[in-house]
């Protein structure tokens, strides 16, 4: 498993990172290498250089926000440090069931979203969580809701010369709480099929729900009518509105050896139920 | 004075494994080494119409490119089969394919660079001109009139038909049955992944016209053997295989491979050393892999539910050529258990050994046994179902009673010795079954699906008498060698035939040779795993090490023994008779005498000094032995495992898991328990996770880990194990095979957990793995 030949340079600022992506021929970032550089091993990729940004530390760790403000990740924290982390519980839960530890010891988060794996749990929470990912080109910054972000299989809005720079997650207030559930491929662990539950509750009520699904769909899909369906009612409505993803998901459902359209079709609403039911069940405290 | 033997020790191996201090081929290093890469057929059959290397061989760093012609006009023989059964037909099986590719992965050209980036670099100019053919495959359809053949000489890609038992006795208990079972089950592909890849250096001497071979191998004298007699033509003397620290074999390092052949012809081709180290994408589609077989089965009972007869069809399919062992597992290893810990008189078994487009099939783990246990296992547990009896019940009304060992079954074994009802006692015991059965019937009411499985199993271990193998088919006889050489010093170095690959024989063969010396266990080395240092020895697979090899040593070191009482009586002017080895002082001393006698030492000295030994003893202190089994031992077991089910999803969880294992005597109980433990894992991998897939057109769609499911530990509950020692008569130390039980009884207890967990919904079989989608799929069906 040697890969082709290639250059690398490491850079020492997001200025710096941000010029050499714009100077160095077919060029690709390198942040924990855990999707890049198996793709190189097996020749599937081949970047003419690779920056590497891993010891930016700008991009590294999180900032919690105080109040309404979001809490701030940068994309260089790994999967460990966000399993260990008060952010949203979602999150904190998804980032746990990554790989293995050491997997979650040098994958990141940033890496994780701009490879936009279908089968990646993290794009599912993102989406659900209504995150929004700032990315800096050498002459712009703008910011692009997790929604927006993945655009199909393997395919992000990323533009070229962009860098991600800030994934920023709402904070969870009083009342509301997340959770994320999953069927694990028992050989990569992961999601055959995701589910990514936020939700307000007011006096037993589900005033605010936020549901998206991964695994299945060539990218994180965000589910409106679970939403629509739950939102104004009781908790008793999670498993009759679980049932309307079916209508969310569309027709271009992933299949692979390791399961039928029909089946990851017929256990999703499962896991959107259990994703809601402990959502809900943090959201009451 | 077992000082040493039956007690825990931790491994003398561990403190360098650990510290990644181990020396693994890939670890090693020659002068001027040159890297070698393989280039593979990425179709799974296909004509190779030319080889165009002109691109890779002006690369930078490039030293060489070979074909499979090359090879074969530099001398290079075809990889024999060491298994023959009767009117077997043996595929032609080169190391480096010229005309033609039988599976992914087939070797069809060499490179080799400076480096192994270049030489990665060089695969890809090279330009294959494949005209592909059409494939075969399963095990069974690959015998039908319309399928694509294989080879030219093999009619209905079926390499051999076998059959064991008693056809007449089998007609007569159908015949006059009460009541039949059948079951038509999948044994599945698996894929080894042994930690450590395959990987492979050689060295030649130019001047001195001798080759040394480093390769991971389970057995090196018999590489040796093949590479000198068969697929090399260096001769024996001229040629030295070591295989150092192999980081796990589970039966797919046995096997002579490709590499081992083409790496040494490289090294004295370009009179460099050369070594390939596999990738594990390579360990994927060429290390043999293991299963893969095709039932039908069918048992007869009376109106009391006794078993009177059995007749099982496989179709085993052993991929594109016969590997080195491939005809044994299926036959000699796997029907002659089909009687099982049970007395079934009307036994017949046939195998259909078939050929397939995929990477051959061989010893895997348990090796045809597990097969064995497995369809036995599953329709005694449907015959169970079918009296309405308690699956252990059932089992107890036909086991072997322990007055009747040895016991001959109908098919050609004959068991050495067991406790079947006592197992199952203790098995009952250990895991509160009575209680398991009540919590189940308060789990049903809730509407859940909770499983509890049983089996019991045998096994044959410790291969083989020479003799039986080669009436069956061997083309090797199966002794094993051990020398203990004791040093003028007293220090002890002891050089066995066994190969440890994971097993802690510097350990386990220490505490033996402790015991049998009555030396400290720091005074003795183990030496294994290379022809230069080691008599001819067999290796270690089936679990033998222990009863074959340790016997081996056991028999060397009575003889020493016997030499140093004849030295000690002689010179403190004693008879032999009076001269005693004592425990306490560890001294050689006269029975009655109030001296401290010898030390240890103080013979071993006078051996080598030899200015006074008795006149018909020569000097030194150095035996070597022998030991071929009488037998086969048959460790043997009873295992259960309990389920649950997520009615919603079709996830399983194992939740508890209980064996109780009669392996005969135990040497160190740590390592045995880590044995049994690992193989439980490793059987319960085939139930719930493994499964080597192929595309109808050949393709490996399980190629990676990320594909292939391997058992993780935090999807184990604690496997609760236990004991009882039922000493084997047939080697000096009573001891069976401990290294294969936990697999061959793994993988069936759990799939008759999660039978028994769908019972209710009126399930009687589901195919392995139990992936949450099949076992979704079969509750939707049955809902």
């Amino acid at each position: 498993m040697y890969p082709p030949n290639f250059n690398y340079v490491r850079a020492g600022s997001v200025a710096e990172a941000l010029s050499l992506i714009a100077s160095e021929d077919d060029a690709k970032f390198l942040a924990g290498g855990h999707s890049l550089v198996p793709a190189m091993k097996l020749r599937l990729d081949a970047p003419g250089t690779l920056i590497d940004i891993g010891r930016i530390e700008d991009l590294r760790g999180i900032a919690y926000g105080s109040g309404d403000e979001n809490d701030c990740i940068g994309p260089l924290t790994t999967h460990a440090t966000i399993a260990s982390s008060n952010l949203a519980s979602a999150l904190v839960e998804a980032a746990g069931g990554i790989g293995d530890p050491q997997v979650r010891n040098r994958g990141t988060i940033g890496g994780n979203i701009a490879h936009a794996d279908p089968a990646s749990d993290l794009p599912t929470v993102l989406t659900a969580l209504e995150a929004s990912i700032r990315v800096e080109n050498p002459s712009n910054a703008r910011n692009i809701d997790a929604a927006n972000f993945f655009t199909g299989l393997f395919e992000t809005s990323l533009e070229e010369n962009e860098l991600i720079t800030v994934i920023a997650v709402p904070r969870e207030g009083a009342g509301t709480g997340s959770a994320y559930a999953k069927l694990f491929n028992p050989a990569s662990r992961y999601a055959v099929v995701g589910a990514c539950a936020s939700v307000t509750l007011n006096n037993g009520v589900v005033s605010r729900a936020r549901v998206a699904v991964g695994g299945l769909t060539p990218m994180a899909t965000r589910c409106g009518s679970v939403e629509a369906a739950l939102e104004g009612r009781s908790t008793d409505a999670i498993k009759e509105a679980s049932a309307q993803v079916a209508s969310d998901v569309g027709d271009d459902i992933l299949e692979d050896i390791h399961a039928s359209a029909e089946y990851r079709l017929g256990v999703i609403p499962v896991y959107v139920e259990r994703a809601l039911q402990a959502a809900c069940a943090r959201a009451a405290g | 004075m077992a000082k040493f033997v039956g007690k825990s020790f931790k491994r003398v191996e561990d403190p360098r494994f650990l510290q990644g201090q181990g020396k693994y081929v890939s670890n090693l290093q020659r002068p001027g080494m040159a890297y070698v890469a393989i280039a593979r057929s990425p179709h799974a059959h296909a004509d190779i119409k030319g080889i165009d290397a002109s691109a890779a061989l002006e690369l930078d760093g490039v030293v060489a490119v070979f074909t499979g012609q090359d090879l074969i006009d530099g001398g290079v023989g075809q990889l024999p089969c060491g298994w023959v059964v009767p009117d077997c037909k043996i595929p032609e099986r080169w190391p480096v394919v010229p005309d033609r590719a039988r599976h992914v992965g087939d070797a069809v050209a060499v490179v080799v660079a400076d480096n192994p980036y270049v030489a990665e670099d060089a695969l890809e100019l090279i330009e294959v001109d494949y005209e592909p053919l059409p494939v075969s495959m399963g095990a069974r359809a690959t015998t039908e009139y319309r399928a694509q053949q294989l080879h030219a000489e093999i009619p209905n890609n079926t390499a051999y038909s076998w059959a064991l038992g008693d056809e007449d006795g089998m007609r007569r208990a159908f015949a006059e049955a009460a009541h039949v079972v059948e079951l038509d089950l999948i044994n599945q592909r698996l894929i080894p992944n042994a930690m450590e890849p395959r990987a492979c250096m050689a060295e030649w001497d130019d001047t001195m016209e001798e080759m040394t071979v480093w390769t991971t191998s389970q057995n090196p004298h018999p590489i040796r053997l093949l590479l000198s007699g068969f697929t090399l033509g260096i001769p024996e003397n001229k040629l030295r295989v070591i295989s150092p620290d192999v980081g796990g074999g589970f039966g797919s390092k046995i096997f002579h491979y490709p590499e081992e052949i083409i790496v040494p012809w490289v090294a004295r081709a370009i009179n460099r050393p050369a070594k390939w180290v596999a990738t594990r994408s390579e360990s994927f589609m060429t290390d043999s892999q293991g299963r893969d077989h095709v039932t039908n089965v069918r048992m007869a009972m009376d109106a009391t539910g006794t078993i009177t007869g059995l007749h099982v069809q496989t179709w085993a399919d052993q991929g594109a050529y016969l590997s080195t062992f491939a005809p044994l597992i299926p036959t000699a290893l796997s029907i002659t258990l089909f009687s099982g810990l049970y007395k079934i008189p009307g036994i017949w078994g046939e195998m259909k050994g078939t050929l397939t487009n995929t990477v051959p099939v061989d010893a895997y783990r348990g090796a045809g046994r597990p097969e064995a246990s497995y369809l036995l296992e599953r329709i005694v547990e449907k015959g169970a179902q079918k009296m309405g009896m308690d699956p252990i019940a059932f089992r107890r009304h036909n086991l072997i009673p322990a007055d009747e060992f040895p016991y001959q079954t109908p098919v050609a074994f004959q068991y050495d010795s067991g406790n079947y009802q006592g197992l199952f006692d203790k098995l009952e015991e250990i895991s509160g079954y009575g209680d398991l059965r009540e919590e189940q019937k308060a789990k049903r009411a809730e509407g859940k699906l909770w499983g509890v499985g049983v089996s019991g199993c045998i096994e044959a271990s410790g291969p083989a008498p020479s003799a039986v193998a080669g009436s069956l088919g061997s083309a090797v006889g199966f002794w094993e060698s051990g020398t203990v050489r004791v040093h003028p010093t007293g220090k002890v170095t002891a050089l066995t035939g066994s190969h440890a690959h994971g097993q802690g024989h510097e350990t386990t063969f220490a505490q033996i040779l402790a015991d049998e010396l009555n030396i400290p266990l720091e005074d003795i080395e183990v030496v294994h795993g290379d022809t230069g240092r080691v008599p001819f020895g067999m290796g270690t697979y089936g679990s033998r090490s222990a009863a074959v090899g340790g016997s081996a040593l056991v028999r060397s070191a009575t003889r020493v023994r016997e030499k140093m009482t004849k030295i000690a009586a002689h010179q403190m002017e004693s008879r032999p008779e009076d001269v005693y080895f004592d425990d306490e002082t560890g001294n050689i001393r006269v029975q009655g005498a109030t001296d401290e006698g010898m030390s240890f030492f103080e013979v071993a000295l006078a051996a080598y000094t030899a200015h006074d030994l008795p006149p018909d003893i020569e000097p030194g202190l150095e035996e070597t032995a022998f030991f071929d089994p009488s037998n086969f031992t048959f460790p043997n077991s009873a295992h259960i495992a309990v389920v649950s089910i997520d009615r919603e999803t079709g996830e399983v969880t194992l939740e508890k898991y209980f064996g109780v294992d009669d392996v005969g005597n135990v040497i160190n109980p740590l390592i045995v328990d880590g044995q049994l433990v690992g193989g439980v894992a490793q059987g319960v991998g085939q139930a719930l996770w493994e499964h080597g897939i192929y595309g109808e057109d050949g393709q490996l769609l399980t190629g990676s880990m990320m594909d292939y499911a391997m058992p993780r530990a935090d999807r184990f509950p604690q496997i609760e194990t236990d004991r009882i020692e039922t000493p084997s008569p047939t080697n000096p130390l009573g001891v069976k095979g401990a290294g294969e039980m936990g697999t061959i009884a793994g993988t069936v207890t759990v799939a008759n957990a999660v039978v028994d967990a769908l019972a209710p919904l009126g399930v009687d079989h589901v195919e392995m793995p139990f992936t949450a989608e099949r076992i979704w799929q079969t509750i939707q069906a049955h809902s």
